[in-house]
């Protein structure tokens, strides 16, 4: 029952609930960092490493120090700061690794503390009431998720460079309507998850 | 005829961000909300106004500390005191209008990372006076405010028959009911920003609307970006 609660969190962050096409986190890396397929990987890569890393040192800090205390409504500040440091004490550890690592992963780092699927993903663990486990998968899917998307997305801006649209679409406008179409595909994976798990 | 000056000068600011440098048409900061919660014309007005309120007052406080902050900590100094207007935003909110304050939901907290008030931050307050902030705040927030209810408005009157929740288009009529879905979102923002890019274009105007360049001018993240990031 636990497993099986735990891969439909898992699956539906991926796909019924995906942070980009679904629930609108995280858009501006989607726009701005899908353009190549390697850049899209690396960034997404970092992304659900801090992802997970975040809900790993946030979610005791909400539990055992914010509530006990009656300071749960500094829950944002709180947070904001733990992803921020997370982000710049990543950066220095990975500076010190060999330099295939920090050119793959390191210089997406400092793109991430304004990342709202971050700050997103750590306030809706506890929104959600997940526990610890719950919420450590519940991240990992969110960051998969994002990775797909933004996978997807760049075949999709791949064969946009060769299109012409009007003048006033072009650039932006243009990436925007592809972008709904990517996320229409999404809306078709709506119940295959709870069907598959019976919830 | 120096105060006048002065006065259109002060307004110039405010309609800076209300026109020509729109925060989600023309900088393309803050397509988050944008697309989320622009389901109902309630909403988004709910979300801008918070949103303005932070802007001003964040852009207020930054401008007033410029000169205190040392520049190598400037974002976190800055990211804790958005954070901290954001906190008495959402207390007051979940006082006073706790219905908007479940609608809205996690993007109420999440204006913490919204990029018009970093981007604001970094681009103008940390480089002018506290007054000029205030107002370039206020026009900021009010372009965001005008762009939310604009794609709200469609949104909701095509997508659902409704407006602030009264029923305007007969129940008769079948309501367009992908626009109020997450690819609707999408669709009608590409749309609203062609037909700004179209007014510019009559205009005369010089539209550069290539995503990494007007993307990243505003982001605080525009150094990296240019390099190797965004490429």
């Amino acid at each position: 029952m636990m497993a099986a609660k735990l891969a439909f969190i898992f699956f539906s962050m991926i796909l019924t609930n995906n942070y980009v096409l679904v629930k609108f986190l995280g858009i501006c890396p989607f726009l701005g960092v899908s353009k190549k397929l390697d850049s899209a990987v690396g960034m997404s890569a970092a992304v659900t490493f801090v992802m997970v890393l975040a809900t790993a040192a946030t979610w005791p800090l909400y539990s055992c120090v914010l509530v006990p205390l009656g300071l749960a409504y500094l829950q944002t500040i709180v947070f904001i700061l733990v992803i921020a440091i997370l982000v710049q004490l990543l950066e220095s550890i990975m500076k010190k690794f060999p330099p295939p690592l920090y050119k793959a992963l390191g210089i997406y780092l400092p793109l991430i503390t304004t990342n709202c699927t971050i700050l997103g993903v750590t306030i809706l663990n506890f929104t959600n009431g997940y526990n610890y486990v719950e919420s450590l998968i519940c991240a990992a899917g969110a960051g998969l998720g994002f990775m797909l998307a933004m996978v997807i997305f760049s075949g999709v801006r791949k064969r946009l460079e060769d299109a012409e649209p009007p003048k006033a679409f072009e650039g932006l406008p243009i990436t925007l309507v592809a972008a709904s179409i990517t996320s229409l595909s999404f809306t078709g994976f709506g119940g295959l998850i709870e069907k598959i798990f019976g919830m | 005829m120096e105060n006048t000056n002065k006065k259109s000068s002060k307004l110039a600011i405010v309609g800076n961000g209300l026109l020509h440098e729109n925060p989600n048409l023309r900088l393309v900061l803050g397509t988050c909300p944008t697309l989320a919660i622009t389901t109902s014309l309630f909403n988004s007005i709910g979300m801008g106004l918070a949103a303005t309120f932070v802007l001003i007052f964040s852009n207020m406080a930054i401008s007033a500390c410029r000169k205190v902050i040392p520049d190598k900590i400037h974002i976190p100094a800055f990211i804790t005191i958005i954070a901290g207007f954001v906190t008495v935003v959402m207390m007051l909110v979940q006082a006073f209008m706790p219905g908007l304050y479940n609608a809205l939901g996690v993007y109420l907290p999440l204006i913490v990372v919204n990029c018009i008030i970093l981007g604001r931050a970094e681009m103008y307050a940390c480089k002018n006076t506290v007054i000029d902030s205030a107002l370039d705040g206020l026009g900021m927030g009010l372009g965001f405010t005008c762009t939310l209810a604009v794609m709200s408005t469609i949104r909701e009157l095509l997508g659902a028959g409704t407006l602030l929740g009264f029923q305007i288009i007969p129940k008769s009529i079948e309501p367009i009911g992908i626009l109020v879905t997450p690819p609707g979102g999408f669709f009608v923002f590409g749309m609203v920003m062609a037909v700004a890019i179209t007014i510019d274009l009559r205009q005369g105007k010089k539209v550069v609307s290539d995503p990494e360049k007007i993307g990243c001018a505003g982001c605080i993240h525009s150094e990296q970006c240019g390099k190797e990031g965004c490429e």
